[in-house]
Formats: C-alpha cells, structure tokens, sequence
C-alpha cells in the first residue's frame, strides 16, 4: 500500500513537471512602500491564471524591493537559469528601463503590467516587448483633455521633481489648452506641503493639477483639505486607488480623477473581474489589480494559438490582443502600446469604503504621443 | 507675493520646526547624555503614529490616540534601551550605528508583518480640522496652530524638567560626568532607561501629531530623522535650547527657501529654469546652512563639547 502510494506521489509529481510547459517570471514590488501596487497587479494576474484553469503554466514570483539593481540580478536569474519564456510584473519605470531592453533582446516576451515609460514607447521600442497598462503619459493627457472640457482656463500644476514628475506635466500640458498659474515641482518623497497649498491659495488659479503618487499623495489631500482652500483638484488614478483613498478618507470625496478603468465600467468581464477579486481577496481590486488581471488574459488568450517558442506567431497573437478585457474593448496602436479611451472619475463613498465612480469620458481611442518615433 | 503669503509661509515654517524639535530633543538628550547615535529614533515616530492610528480606529477619539502614541513608543524606548543599547554604551559609535540601523529595519519589517503594506487611515479630530481666520485675514489650518502650540508647550515642559527638577540636575550631571554621578549614588541605569523613554515618547509623538496630516506608512520616520540629526548639529550635541533654536532655523529655512529661492531664480532666468533650480537648491539649502553654522562655531551654536 505504501508502495503505492509512493508511486502515486511521484507520477503526480512528474506529471506535474511535465505539463508546466510555459514559464512565466514576475518580477514585482513585494516590500517597502510601493509594496500595495505589486501586491495588486501579482493578485489580479493569479486571479485570471486560476480563472483560466490551466495548469501547463508555472509562475515564478520574485520581490524586486523596488530597487533596479535587485531588479537587474532577478531579471538574470530568470532568463539564464530558469529559462523563462515570458515576463512581467515591473511596476515602476526606472526598474522597467534596467530590465526590459535586455531581456527582450535576450529573445524572451515582456508584458508590462504597469510601467510605460517613453522610450520603450518611442525609439526604444521592441517587437518583443507589449505594454497591457499605458504609455506613462496617457493619465495625465487625459487630465489635461478633462480640464479643457470643464472649462478650466487657469492651472496650478504640482508635481515632484524626478523624471516621471516632469513627465507628467508635459503630458497634461501636452492638450491642456489653458493658462498656467503656476508649476512647483517638490521634493520627492515630501510629506508637508502646506508651503505649495500657500502659493495656490494666493495663485488665483482656477484648478489645481497634481502628481503625487503613494504616500505624497495622501498628505497632499488631507492637508488641502484641511488648508481651506476650495480650488477643485484634478490628478491620475495613481494617488487614488483603492488603498490609499481609504488612508485619505473624506478628503479625497469630490475630487476628479482619470484613469483607463474603473470597478463601474459596464462590461460582464469587469463585473466578474471585481466580483471575483473581492471574493477571493476580501478587498476592492484597484486599477493595477486590473492591468494584472488583463495582462493574465493577454498571455491565455496567446497561448492558445500559439506557444512562446514559436516566436513569430506567438507575437502575432499578442499583437491581435484577442482577450476580453475589464476596460471593454482593447487593441494594439503599432508600438504595442493601448489604444484606449480614458474615464474622469469621481471619489464618493459607498457604505463605509471610498471608492471611485465614472463621471465622463476624458478622450477616446488615445494612442500615445511617441507612436510615431517607433520604428516598427 | 504678498505680505499675507509671507506670513502664512514663517507659520508653516515654525509649524514644521516645533515638530522637528520634539524629535530633535530626544536624540540630543540620548547623544548628549548617554554618547550614542541613535538611529532608530524614527522608528519610534512611525510606532507613534501607527498606535495611534489603531487606536483611533477602534476608539475614535483623538485624544486617546495621542496617549497611546506616547504610552506606546515609551515602552518600545524603553525595551529597546534595556534590551539592545544598554550593552553598547561602552561600544564605539560604529558599533551603535550598525545596532541602532537594524533597529530600523526590525521595527519597519515589524510594523508591516502586524499592519501590512497599506498606509493606515487617521485624520485630524472635528475640532481641530478646518481654517480659521487670524488678524490681517489670513486662513490658516486650525490644527497646524494646535500643533504650534504642542510644540511650544513641550519645549517649556523640557525646559522646566531640565533646569528645575531633581531629574533635570541628574540628567544635566550626567551629560557633564557620568562616573561622577554613578559614585553619587543615583542609579544610572534607571536615569538612562527614562531618558530614553522620553525621548521616544517625544518622537512618538511627534508621529502621531504629524501622522494625522501626513501619510501613516511603514518607513515614515527615517527622513524626519536626517533632518532632526541636522537640527542637533546646527544647535549643538546635548543642548535642548540648541536643539529648539536649530529646528526652529531648518523649520523656516527649508520652507522659505522652498518658495523664494525659485522667486529669486526667476529675476535672472526663465521661469521653468528658476522652478528647477530653485528646487533643487532648496532642497540643499539646510544643508548648507548646516556648513555656514559649523564653519562659523564648529560645536553648533550651542555646544559644548570641544
């Protein structure tokens, strides 16, 4: 008996070995304080893996720290010892620009589940590379498109002073029509801004744009809140998703926001997106849950006409984008980058849990602005 | 800019000064009293600020909240003083510095297995929130005045502790002579394991005050602390006066210098050029006040030790 059951356990074993036929590697922020952004995406993208009830995919999960050089070592590791075939994961962009270029180049396929900087949408862009997420700028181009349409004329722009900052001041000036009333870039990682909220209230704008991701985001809401000023704030969804509004609380009520999807975008696969996710994690899914989720998608949907080490036709079936996605309809622009329409979203509370709800279309079918510098 | 701006920027420099003295205290009394560098003195600013959100959660009330952070981050003081830093006060600052270092990454680690990675929610209480209008019409949160206030408050409390108390002659004794004392017979291990306390209880509170307008997150204590080690330099080792003085002048510098340096940028260049170069030099600017003070006295404006 107990023979056999020795038996049992090793052909199960094998069986199990063998059928892992597509190795995927998540390098992901699993610590330190942007640790809650990884923890989504990793989570929706596991949701859709079980979803899909395939089990000829292995996933190897590593914790980057949010360090680049970590990052780098994990990237290494997984292309020349695990032997992956695909990648994804990275949430921010200084690690996606340590990791991407040479992993692709390496032969192997990297789906960003988050990141989307400019030059691997521009001239650094890779047939092996596709971004489910966003090009970097689209938030806050959309913001600008936002304001416009609200007839905002005269913005006070604040953002921290590291590339992404200055980027996303470019990106909301990029079809923001009106004036500047002022542009502060802080300190990164500030955490008291009632110096910038002084020079807003003496500014005589009339909107307030902001970046301020994570924790900076959070002080920055209250303390306005709280400032007395009543200049309406616009941003990305990146300084309002679901864990850190909760940590807002009714400061963040009223205040507009962009984002490519939302837990109210009317669609059955995002009904049973939110609804499964907040099953199984006992918590809302957030936007990254969502990109997480999509990219899962993506890659069955790919694999099911086609296998990684055929490389030409795996890449035509990422290319098609044949999956149904939580924000509707999904497609690639040439640089494999979304082409997608972006929601003004509204924080409200609902029970006891601020959440966010859809007020109107910022801009449709939005491809980014460095299509044209790629060369594919 | 206008004279209403400039006054609204000294009293959000003073706010952030005060705040930077209650954790600017506690670390110049352990450095001056006990000789050790303390790293781990943030962490008691986010073991502040996360009892007292846990606290207000369950409870809802402010004023608890603000006795639990002190409650609380005077116990781990003094838990961590017996436990870990009273075997290192023979040891070299290296020694104290590697200690005290994975203090911080024990109590980050710790905080994150018990809360998790989500920043914690904790708001100013209802009378507290929202502006009021000071002579001259100026709006001004009415809890940045509060903490104004806090702030002054502990530092006459500090004062009359140190100068007018048994306790504040035994500390004093013991930052001038430590054998002495000890051959006096007042038990040196008690007085250094409340020194520490205190201290942390400061920072602690420092946390939960400055929690309740910021984001309450793992990690948060580490750059208030750079900027505390500052103020004690400025001030000079072992000087609570120096330590109030020095914060009070990183306070308004590193918030003036924030918005005039880029006015003043802007009288020579383009604006986009004067943001960005005024910001950074902003940013630099405690910095080199803190040369300009230890090249003029070496020992800080209020230091003692040679």
């Amino acid at each position: 008996m107990n023979k056999l059951l020795t038996c049992a356990a090793a052909l199960a074993l094998c069986a199990g070995a063998a059928s892992a036929e597509i190795k995927v590697g998540m390098i992901t922020t699993l610590s330190g304080g942007g640790a809650s952004l990884g923890i989504d995406a990793r989570d929706g993208f596991m949701l859709a893996l079980e979803q899909s009830g395939r089990d000829d995919i292995e996933v190897i999960i590593e914790d980057d720290q949010q360090k680049p050089d970590i990052a780098v070592q994990l990237s290494d590791k997984m292309i020349q010892s695990e032997r992956v075939d695909v990648m994804t994961g990275i949430i921010w962009s200084n690690l996606a620009m340590a990791v991407v270029p040479g992993a692709v180049n390496q032969g192997v396929f990297y789906l960003s589940v988050n990141a989307g900087p400019s030059q691997l949408a521009g001239p650094g862009c890779h047939e092996n590379y596709f971004n489910v997420a966003w090009q970097n700028d689209n938030l806050h181009e959309a913001a600008g498109a936002w304001a416009n349409q609200t007839g905002y004329s005269n913005s006070f722009m604040l953002a921290p002073n590291y590339p992404a900052g200055h980027d996303a001041l470019t990106g909301y000036k990029r079809l923001y029509e009106g004036e500047s009333a002022g542009e502060i870039f802080t300190e990164l990682g500030q955490t008291d801004y009632a110096a910038e909220i002084a020079q807003i209230r003496a500014s005589g704008a009339d909107s307030v744009y902001f970046f301020l991701p994570g924790g900076m985001g959070i002080s920055f809401l209250k303390q306005y809140a709280d400032s007395g000023v009543d200049i309406p704030v616009i941003g990305p969804a990146f300084s309002f998703d679901q864990a850190i509004l909760q940590a807002v609380g009714d400061a963040a009520l009223g205040v507009v926001n962009t984002s490519q999807w939302s837990k109210d975008i009317d669609n059955p696969t995002n009904a049973a997106f939110v609804e499964s996710f907040e099953e199984k994690y006992g918590r809302l899914p957030s936007l990254y849950a969502s990109q997480g989720f999509d990219t899962a998608n993506l890659l069955i949907s790919a694999l099911e006409t086609a296998e990684p080490s055929d490389a030409d036709a795996f890449r035509a079936a990422l290319k098609a984008a044949d999956f149904d996605s939580t924000r509707g309809e999904f497609s690639f622009g040439a640089n494999h980058h979304p082409v997608q329409t972006i929601y003004a979203r509204e924080v409200v509370k609902e029970g006891d849990i601020y959440t966010n709800k859809i007020i109107g279309t910022a801009i449709e079918n939005h491809a980014d602005a460095y299509v044209g510098e790629c060369s594919m | 800019m206008s004279a209403i701006l400039i006054i609204e920027q000294i009293l959000n420099g003073l706010q952030f000064g005060v705040m930077l003295f209650l954790m600017a205290a506690g670390l110049t009394l352990i450095f001056g009293v006990m000789g050790l560098i303390n790293l781990a003195h943030g962490s008691f600013y986010m073991v502040g600020a996360f009892a007292a959100a846990a606290v207000a959660g369950v409870t809802g009330s402010f004023l608890l909240a603000l006795i639990a952070a002190l409650i609380v981050a005077a116990l781990a003081g003094a838990m961590v003083e017996m436990v870990v830093i009273r075997r290192l006060y023979a040891s070299d600052h290296l020694d104290q510095v590697l200690a005290t270092f994975a203090l911080i990454l024990i109590f980050s680690e710790g905080t994150r297995w018990i809360f998790g990675s989500f920043p914690l929610y904790l708001n100013t209480p209802a009378t507290l929130s929202g502006p009021v209008t000071l002579p001259g019409g100026i709006q001004y949160p009415l809890y940045r005045l509060a903490l104004i206030a806090v702030g002054l408050a502990v530092w006459g409390g500090l004062w009359w502790l140190i100068e007018r108390t048994r306790i504040g002659i035994q500390i004093r004794a013991g930052e001038n002579d430590r054998e002495m004392i000890a051959a006096l017979g007042i038990d040196i291990s008690r007085l250094y394991t409340l020194i520490f306390a205190l201290g942390a209880a400061l920072a602690g509170l420092a946390g939960a005050l400055v929690g309740t307008i910021q984001s309450v997150q793992v990690g948060m204590g580490e750059p208030v602390l750079i900027l505390a080690f500052v103020c004690i330099v400025i001030g000079g080792i072992g000087s609570i006066k120096g330590a109030f003085i020095g914060a009070i002048l990183v306070g308004l510098t590193s918030t003036l210098g924030g918005i005039f340096l880029p006015e003043l940028f802007k009288v020579f260049t383009d604006p986009a050029t004067a943001q960005a170069a005024g910001a950074s030099l902003a940013s630099m600017s405690i910095y080199i006040l803190m040369s300009l003070v230890l090249i003029w006295r070496p020992t800080g404006l209020f230091g003692a030790r040679a």
